[in-house]
């Protein structure tokens, strides 16, 4: 690995770089260094890589070792104890909790998604009395803690018979979400107007703008949406720690926060299922990271969303 | 004078056209689900709360009105004090660590070519982990004689603290964790630094300027707008810290007594013990309202603060 990032800072190739400011950087700058901040250089970002890099390498190491050696120093797995994840399975329902993971993370995400486009269509194509100071009011919702509303939120949802469902925690998404309806607005705005106007002559309906037009062109946008609010209800511990009471209920963190209680320090002591509870948990998120790359970074640099 | 019955619309007024009145009503058919959200989970719920913060409501009897009491036993509850303490001690920490570490790390990436991508998912990656899930890998990272951080330390000749169970260290501790996490701060600098114009720094180096010089006098301009952003969401989530600390020290009978929660306890998270576990749904709505208040008074200083610092070039953010 040194050595293609050495290659790779002494000569940066142009246009190859994912960020196009890489593209416009003479490739003469990093050659023209002394030897020195070169090799300072390369010893900072490997240094750091390798300590952002530890704490997931000792998890899938520690997750793989018999009981006794999970402590023991080390990263490797060794001995080699796979069992360690049959175990947790059988120990705890994982597999359920990972189901209703992904049934309340879909839901959330969909319908989040969904309801803020419609809303950020209605801000950015029509023209009405008192619309910038309501979307002022979108913008402000923002600041307002969780806390000040989880109270009588929590009131309602008992009201409605609804707790100990996993309804309020997605169902509160159908209403727009002042963040995405933000994001969203913004790339409806760089749509040309004519398309709509020209669709609207056609004798399209506002309804018929929204899904055959704008939907289809702010696709990127959406799946940015999309990702952000099935990440945020993947790692939530709060909403399922208010909300649910019945175990074949919980999302996977409230699962894994009874497993670590069962388990862990004042449980147990079988950290091994713990940690491999907590590399289950963790993988659909890499990998959903992976898939969705792109999407993650444009929406973090765009809107300086906090992960 | 003419009678008003039968004036002109006054001149001041737009007449509005059929057609605009028919935009309208579907310009607020758009926004209907935001307003009605807005309205029973927005406004409704802020409006129940700052009752209930007048009341003592204990969910099965109805509330009870109170008048200042809460307020009044809110500023002389030494949990209160204590929980509001560490977070602002976390927050003092966290805030001005994560932004100076992800600024050096922002610095480094630049520099990199074609392996950008690569090193950008490693320092984004630990944001990915589920929040529980980090609270359960660091409360074993940072297990004073087995923990991989006081083995590290033990390889430098330091004798590492007992980050978990010390009450004087619990608090470091879980900075150190909240570093862990810093990737999205990262991206954010990486962006501003990117859009950086190049010829600001070929002018500034005619003009005799050192790497340091070119440093503050080019790039932290240039970027103040990025970093006044993160300084106030950074700020602004860390009063709000709940998920890892609960899931290292809290919600467990057994841990809850054995390892000083005292030190660990965050406002949120004695906000919901109030709320949930003991039910005081009065008393925690009053402490709600003092957060929402702290967050405002802060959030406010730092705005104007900024105007003295940040740099803003006709960009249109």
């Amino acid at each position: 690995m040194t050595t293609a990032v050495e290659r790779t800072a002494a000569a940066p190739v142009p246009g190859a770089g994912p960020a196009p400011a890489a593209a416009r950087r003479p490739p003469a700058e990093d050659a023209r260094r002394p030897l020195w901040q070169r090799v300072a250089f390369v010893a900072a970002l490997t240094g750091a890589s390798v300590i952002f890099m530890l704490p997931f390498v000792w998890l899938v190491g520690a997750s793989l070792r018999p009981r006794e050696y999970v402590f023991a120093p080390g990263f490797l797995p060794v001995p080699f104890a796979p069992g360690n994840y049959t175990e947790a399975w059988s120990a705890a329902p994982l597999l359920t909790w990972l189901f209703n993971s992904v049934v309340v993370g879909v839901a959330a995400a969909a319908a989040v998604t969904i309801s803020s486009a419609w809303v950020a269509f209605g801000f950015a194509y029509f023209r009405f009395p008192g619309r910038d100071l309501l979307f002022g009011l979108v913008l402000a919702t923002m600041m307002l803690p969780f806390a000040v509303t989880m109270i009588p939120t929590y009131l309602i949802w008992s009201e409605l018979r609804l707790t100990d469902t996993q309804v309020p925690l997605w169902a509160g998404n159908l209403f727009g979400s002042a963040f995405y309806i933000f994001l969203l607005r913004q790339f409806l705005l760089s749509l040309p107007r004519e398309y709509f106007e020209a669709a609207r002559v056609d004798g399209a309906s506002y309804p018929q703008l929204f899904w055959k037009l704008a939907f289809p062109l702010i696709r990127p946008a959406l799946l940015v949406a999309f990702v952000f609010e099935f990440k945020a209800s993947w790692t939530d511990l709060m909403k399922p720690l208010i909300y649910l009471r019945n175990e074949e209920l919980f999302t996977l963190p409230r699962g894994l926060k009874v497993v670590l209680d069962r388990f862990g320090y004042g449980g147990e002591q079988q950290w091994e299922v713990v940690l491999a509870g907590s590399v289950i948990a963790t993988v659909p998120m890499i990998i959903l990271f992976f898939l969705a790359q792109r999407h993650f970074v444009e929406g973090i640099a765009t809107t300086g969303r906090k992960g | 004078m003419a009678s008003t019955a039968t004036a002109p619309p006054a001149p001041g007024r737009r007449r509005r056209t059929p057609l605009a009145r028919r935009e309208a009503r579907w310009a607020y058919l758009f926004l209907a689900p935001w307003i009605i959200g807005f309205l029973a989970f927005t406004a409704g719920p802020m409006i129940a709360s700052a009752w209930l913060s007048f009341t003592e409501y204990d969910v099965i009897n109805p509330p009870e009105y109170t008048g200042l009491d809460n307020y009044r036993e809110l500023m002389a509850d030494p949990q209160v004090a204590r929980s509001l303490g560490n977070t602002v001690y976390y927050t003092a920490l966290h805030v001005p660590l994560v932004m100076a570490i992800s600024l050096g790390l922002a610095l480094l990436l630049k520099r990199v070519g074609r392996w950008q991508g690569f090193f950008r998912t490693v320092f984004y990656l630990p944001v990915m982990t589920p929040a529980v899930a980090v609270g359960i890998l660091f409360l074993l990272l940072l297990n004073t004689q087995d923990g991989l951080i006081n083995r590290g330390l033990a390889l430098v000749g330091i004798e590492g603290p007992s980050w978990t169970t010390d009450p004087d260290w619990v608090m470091p501790g879980i900075v150190l964790m909240s570093l862990w996490s810093l990737g999205s701060t990262v991206i954010i600098y990486l962006a501003a630094l990117q859009n950086v114009p190049r010829d600001l720094y070929e002018a500034a180096s005619i003009d005799g300027a050192g790497a340091w010089a070119r440093f503050r006098h080019v790039t932290l301009p240039m970027i103040s707008g990025a970093l006044f952003f993160t300084l106030i969401v950074n700020t602004i989530a860390s009063l709000q810290m709940f998920t890892e600390v609960y899931t290292m020290y809290f919600g467990n009978r057994e841990t809850q007594n054995r390892f000083n929660s005292d030190a660990a306890s965050f406002y949120v998270i004695h906000l919901f013990q109030e709320a949930f576990q003991f039910l005081h749904m009065g008393y925690a709505s009053a402490m709600a309202w003092l957060l929402f208040v702290i967050i405002l008074v802060v959030t406010l200083v730092q705005v104007k603060l900024s105007n003295r610092f940040v740099f803003y070039e006709g960009e249109d953010r």
